[in-house]
């Protein structure tokens, strides 16, 4: 299983995709804010969203994985 | 003809053939070019001027020019020198006459202050060799003591398109540049085999000192490339920003207008916290085509590299917010710092794009050295005497606005755009930090307002219009004005004249 991870420690904003939802590299999946800023995570593989591991508001540390791409 | 006309004419052709056919064999299933087909690539008219040391061991059949070729050719007309490992004979590893031959290619590109390509594909030194090669004062060692000694003086450019391990990873590391081959490329100090040894770990070369390795996380290599070609493309390239030494300034090239023609203000969000991709604020900025960034793919969050700005060039150090927010961490540090050092060591002028809200916070970085590497790039910032102008694109808090060479650090102009807004700390953050107390002891029902209104008053007395009668910042410039007001600074500023201090060496944080 393919996962998005987040790259620094922060809290889950919004999510820009849902699951069933096909993502491409580099897209903008999710966003975090963190240091007072609203900070884009993209996708770092291709294929479908299959599940979200965290949800709006929920603090993500850095590593810490958003959701599962298959 | 002489015997010996015929026979110089005979070792001539031998040596230039480098090793035997097998040897060219494997590097073509590598993709492999021969070394003496990479300097044709890298020189101009594919032509070396001249060569020293061609005939190194030529009494023994095995070792032609003793695995490296040194000479000089020109780049854009410009001299230059090179050392060109040929891994098809003793897959590059340097023996003594290689290394003699380093020793003499450096002391003459010292003496003449040229700059130095370094086009490595090594398997290392001769280990049978090593009483010859390695420990004395004019052997192995000594290539590294005049890299360092030569750098900042000229330009040394290293193009990696095969291993240099163990010791000779050291010359990627002290060369300004390193451009990777990806597949081929690789440094490292011990092997797969010798670190599972040690560590017990079991982990391909690729992983440990592979070339994307080193380009996304170590922070080794500069740029990663698909092919030889493409290397010495951006080699070149990277050369053209490059004057011959220290004495000399980058050569003016034409204007070209911005790439892109999106106006700067569309591409700003007015509000701080809001991300949006300082590249294409860079597009509509600076000459078209003229950009090239330096460590791409390490540490995201700053963005440095060479642009045109009306042909002339300068150094970008830009915040990214769409990574990681813009905010400054250990390895984004590092890249600024060597990043500013070199635009200062070849009097390339410095251009800052700040939008940052500080250095990352946290006791993950702090155990990382987040303080004192901070405190190096803040430095490497302060003792860069070229011309040096911050713009305040955005947000610019804390110690970020010392990093992005804010007022107080020699600048020879800070630039707000009507979006710029500098304080210790955002609204929020400072509200939070000096009534904590206050707020908590509050009912309820009164919490918020007093937070709104006591934001208020610290966004009035941080208002970037407040900041410029206050001379903190020299002036707030529409979008629009932007480039052609950096345009005329640059123009006058090219003459500063300046010294940082006078010592033998600073003891800032490394």
């Amino acid at each position: 299983m393919k996962r998005v991870v987040s790259n620094m420690a922060g809290v889950i904003l919004e999510f820009l995709v849902k699951p069933g939802d096909q993502v491409a590299v580099d897209q903008d999946v999710v966003m975090l804010e963190s240091m007072k800023m609203q900070i884009p995570i993209q996708s770092t593989v291709a294929g479908t969203v299959k599940s979200f591991k965290v949800g709006e508001g929920d603090f993500v540390d850095d590593g810490g994985t958003i959701m599962e791409i298959e | 003809m002489t015997s010996n006309d015929e026979r110089l004419a005979a070792e001539i052709e031998r040596i230039k053939k480098g090793g035997a056919e097998k040897y060219h064999a494997r590097n073509r299933e590598q993709k492999k070019l021969f070394a003496r087909d990479r300097l044709k690539l890298l020189l101009d008219d594919g032509k070396i001027e001249f060569e020293d040391g061609m005939f190194a061991e030529s009494n023994n059949p095995e070792l032609p020019s003793d695995a490296v070729i040194t000479g000089v050719g020109r780049i854009f007309g410009r001299p230059v020198a090179f050392s060109a490992s040929d891994s098809t004979v003793k897959a590059g590893a340097a023996g003594e006459k290689s290394v003699q031959k380093n020793l003499r290619i450096q002391d003459m590109a010292m003496q003449m202050r040229i700059p130095m390509f370094y086009l490595i594909d090594s398997a290392g030194a001769r280990i049978t060799d090593q009483v010859r090669l390695f420990p004395g004062r004019n052997q192995g060692g000594r290539t590294f003591y005049n890299q360092i000694k030569m750098s900042g003086v000229v330009p040394q450019i290293s193009i990696m398109f095969g291993p240099s391990p163990a010791g000779a990873a050291y010359t990627p590391a002290f060369a300004d540049i390193t451009i990777m081959v990806e597949g081929n490329a690789s440094a490292y100090l011990g092997s797969p085999r010798m670190a599972e040894m040690v560590t017990r770990e079991m982990v391909t070369l690729e992983e440990m000192g592979g070339a994307r390795m080193h380009c996304t996380v170590s922070g080794l290599g500069d740029f990663l490339v698909a092919s030889e070609e493409e290397a010495i493309q951006v080699a070149r390239e990277y050369f053209r920003y490059m004057p011959q030494n220290y004495l000399g300034k980058p050569a003016d090239a034409g204007a070209v207008a911005p790439a892109s023609d999106r106006p700067l203000q569309d591409i700003v969000p007015q509000a701080q916290n809001r991300p949006f991709n300082m590249y294409e604020f860079i597009n509509s900025l600076v000459d078209g085509g003229s950009f090239l960034e330096i460590k791409k793919l390490f540490a995201p969050e700053l963005i440095t590299g060479f642009a045109r700005l009306n042909g002339r060039a300068v150094g970008i150090v830009a915040n990214q917010p769409r990574v990681k927010g813009g905010v400054l961490f250990v390895d984004s540090s590092d890249k600024g710092t060597r990043f500013v050092n070199t635009c200062n060591a070849f009097n390339i002028p410095l251009l800052f794009l700040a939008d940052v809200s500080g250095f990352m916070i946290g006791s993950a970085v702090e155990k990382a050295g987040i303080i004192r590497h901070g405190a190096k790039f803040i430095a490497a910032v302060s003792q860069a005497v070229v011309p040096k102008i911050s713009v305040i694109v955005r947000k610019c808090y804390g110690a970020g606005l010392y990093a992005m060479a804010g007022p107080a650090f020699g600048t020879d102009a800070v630039i707000a755009l009507p979006t710029a807004q500098i304080a210790v700390m955002g609204p929020e953050a400072a509200i939070n930090a000096v009534y904590a107390n206050q707020i908590a002891a509050m009912p309820e029902e009164q919490r918020e307002p007093f937070r709104k209104k006591m934001e208020a008053h610290y966004a009035e007395d941080i208002d970037i219009f407040h900041l410029a009668s206050e001379l903190i910042v020299d002036t707030i410039t529409p979008f629009e004005s932007l480039r052609g007001e950096l345009i005329a600074r640059y123009s006058i500023y090219q003459t500063k004249e300046a010294r940082f201090s006078e010592c033998r060496n600073p003891i800032y944080p490394v």
